[in-house]
């Protein structure tokens, strides 16, 4: 956990202080509208379809019982008792009203959470690895280098004004868990052959309406230049990222444009300028930072407990051990993820309740932390292996312990047209009955490994690209009209997918899916081969065959 | 419009030329990019100050041969959304020590002032009369920054060293 000092809270409760201020003015018809949503946005309020949106964020997916508390207060006391997880270490609330916000940002502020930046063309939430510091073989923990970058884009002067927005991802594992490929900025931790620890840094990536996959500009930045090297980047970005049409407004248009050699050139040239700057930083802050990270008091404790192999017996419990249960890096310990993906419900979403009885179960079992990672699920990353069985039966009443965990309902899905105004299709209901048809354990453990994303428009926060299965809903001729692609992935070997055919209509979505795992399971080579695996060695046709033979 | 310099709302002095306005004889002023390059040694030459307007998407360096013999440069904000004109001021002031009135210009509003102030800017053509009243409040609004700009505030992580290192006297 990373605890603020005076310094971080004098700062977010003058950005309170100076939002309540903007909000009275609008209120008061001294800011008009086209004035006040900039500033509104930079707080992260959006106006919806039928609301107020209010997304609040979760740097590097780290949370602290005391505030998944808060935020359970916040969507009772100021929304309708439930919360949604984004793709981005966020949390949304859908219903708020814009008297109350300034409320609700002094309510999180007090511990320590924020929604500086959470929407807007600024440097958005840095996101991590929701198993940073607790992954086996991670480099080091990437958290600490995220907060130090948090700060450093947190009220910009000079980049808080962007062509669009700006999102940075970190990851120290080889396995990569924040999807950094498909960022304006990814950032991977690594060593150098004298053991000091960079980054390789890549840019461009980003999904939408023209999606790349991130490239690399530089293989080593030292860490200690690595603020000057973002900011050489956000420099040219600022400067020459077009902005006369918005879809053409991301850094990865740009890299695309002049071509990842020339880009770099430019990047370099500016960097040579500020990196010998007071940009640069030296141990003692890093030091710093990671002093304000506590660690568990881990005990010593055995591999396999009694309680564990006692509760082996009970195949429930095996079904969400063997799906939900991932290895810490510290013997007798587990990370456990928590699936917010139950059949028939949006994916991402908690209410107040579960929200607040997981702070409890942190507390008790997790040494009181949270996760939030990008698949729309949490985590508790510190379980003793012994209160397993003990925390599976507490999870299982709250709701929590759908043993899906990377599989088939383990759909990632943007709000869509239930809530989004930009949205053209509904995304959640597709999502919603693919977990019905999917709902029995055996069918979704026998396909195995399989990323499905579903977006509601162009814009793709639902990641569709990048879904192994991935689900774009748009409008033809006043109908939903859904895009059906296979074969992308959005980890260490990030690719887009391919389209499998023409469009098909709401009501057979899900039919075309069944039709998908039907051809895959019909075409894979062995049980272990993964439904990616098959797509990458046969390609879209045979899927494409099977699928639109009887259509 | 009014304008704001060393934190007081003030008369400005300058008078602004069009691209075809005839060149007054004398008095302070403030000169498109494209006329003033055009015939830059005659501007400087004749008496009164002189300023120039540069827009948002013409390179700075140009700029630079003249930096030392200017009174102003007026930087422009087509739109607040428009931030291109915040990496120019850092240039400017950072990189090529640039020490004349460095003027923020266009739709220039309250909100935009703690920023403007970090990136070098000193005078404000403010677009509301009221936000010109309240320049003082909203820029001593915050006393915390976490990056390091040529205005010379203390950041955060400095702070925080400072903050170690006095803790460490005595222990």
């Amino acid at each position: 956990m990373y605890a603020y000092d005076e310094i971080d809270r004098t700062l977010v409760n003058e950005r309170v202080s100076e939002f309540r201020d903007q909000v009275k003015r609008r209120l008061s018809g001294e800011l008009t509208e086209d004035e006040f949503k900039i500033l509104r946005l930079q707080n992260g309020v959006y106006l919806q379809l039928h609301a107020y949106m209010f997304r609040v964020a979760i740097p590097y997916g780290t949370l602290a019982s005391n505030q998944l508390r808060r935020l359970a207060h916040v969507a009772r006391k100021y929304d309708r008792g439930y919360g949604h997880f984004t793709t981005r270490q966020n949390i949304q609330f859908n219903w708020i009203k814009l008297a109350e916000l300034p409320d609700a940002l002094a309510d999180l502020a007090e511990v320590g959470i924020h929604a500086m930046q959470t929407s807007g063309n600024n440097m958005r939430n840095v996101t991590s690895d929701q198993w940073a510091g607790v992954a086996p073989g991670e480099i080091e923990d990437p958290r600490i280098w995220s907060e130090l970058i948090r700060q450093h884009t947190t009220l910009h002067p000079e980049f808080s004004f962007l062509p669009r927005k700006f999102k940075i991802a970190i990851t120290a594992s080889d396995h990569d868990r924040a999807a950094i490929r498909i960022h304006d900025i990814g950032l991977r931790l690594i060593k150098n052959e004298k053991g000091e620890t960079g980054f390789e840094v890549l840019v461009g990536g980003g999904l939408g309406r023209t999606p790349f996959i991130a490239k690399t500009i530089k293989h080593f930045v030292h860490g200690r230049d690595i603020l000057s090297y973002i900011e050489a980047i956000l420099r040219v970005y600022n400067q020459y990222g077009r902005r006369d049409n918005i879809y053409k407004a991301r850094i990865k248009i740009l890299v695309h444009e002049l071509g990842i050699e020339k880009f770099s050139r430019e990047v370099e040239e500016e960097w040579q300028h500020i990196r010998n700057s007071s940009l640069q930083i030296d141990d003692e802050v890093i030091e710093d930072i990671r002093s304000r990270f506590t660690y568990p008091a881990y005990e010593k404790l055995p591999h396999m407990p009694d309680e564990l192999r006692q509760a082996a017996a009970d195949p429930d419990f095996e079904a969400w051990r063997k799906n939900s249960v991932s290895p810490h890096k510290v013997q007798g310990y587990s990370i456990v993820t928590i699936s917010l993906k139950p059949t028939g419900g949006p994916p991402g979403d908690a209410t107040a309740e579960q929200m607040d009885a997981l702070a409890d179960l942190a507390d008790k079992y997790s040494f009181g932390e949270i996760r939030v990672g990008h698949e729309q699920n949490l985590a508790l990353p510190h379980v003793a292996k012994r209160d397993l069985p003990a925390l599976w039966k507490a999870l299982d009443k709250l709701g929590l312990a759908t043993p899906n965990v990377n599989l088939i309902t383990d759909i990632i899905a943007c709000p869509g047209l239930d809530y989004c105004s930009l949205a053209n299709a509904r995304s959640i209901p597709i999502a919603q009955e693919l977990t019905r048809r999917f709902a029995n354990h055996e069918l979704a453990n026998l396909i195995g490994r399989l990323h499905i994303n579903i977006s509601g428009c162009i814009n793709a926060c639902g990641h569709h690209h990048v879904g192994h299965i991935g689900i774009l809903g748009v409008e033809k001729n006043g109908e939903e009209v859904y895009q059906i692609t296979i074969g992308g992935r959005a980890d260490e070997s990030a690719a887009l997918g391919n389209l499998i055919g023409p469009g098909v209509k709401f009501d057979e979505v899900a039919d075309v899916v069944e039709d998908i795992v039907e051809a895959y399971l019909a075409l894979r080579e062995r049980p272990e081969e993964l439904f990616i695996d098959t797509v990458k060695r046969l390609g879209v046709e045979p899927f494409k065959e099977r699928v639109y033979a009887t259509r | 419009m009014p304008l704001v310099n060393g934190g007081k709302i003030v008369d400005d002095s300058f008078v602004k030329l069009a691209v075809d306005t005839p060149l007054p004889e004398s008095g302070d002023i403030l000169v498109p990019a494209e006329r003033f390059l055009g015939d830059a040694e005659a501007f400087l030459a004749r008496p009164g100050k002189v300023g120039v307007i540069w827009p948002n998407n013409r390179d700075i360096d140009e700029l630079v041969p003249y930096l030392g013999r200017l009174a102003a440069v007026a930087l422009v904000f087509p739109t607040f959304r428009d931030g291109r004109a915040y990496s120019q001021a850092r240039l400017l002031r950072e990189r090529f020590n640039y020490r004349g009135e460095l003027r923020a210009t266009g739709q220039v509003l309250r909100d935009q002032f703690v920023f403007m102030l970090r990136a070098g800017f000193d005078a404000f053509e403010v677009k509301k009369q009221a936000d010109a009243e309240a320049f003082m409040q909203t820029a001593k609004h915050y006393s915390v920054f976490y990056q390091p700009t040529g205005d010379g505030r203390i950041t955060a992580l400095h702070r925080r060293m400072q903050l170690r290192h006095s803790e460490g006297v005595g222990t």
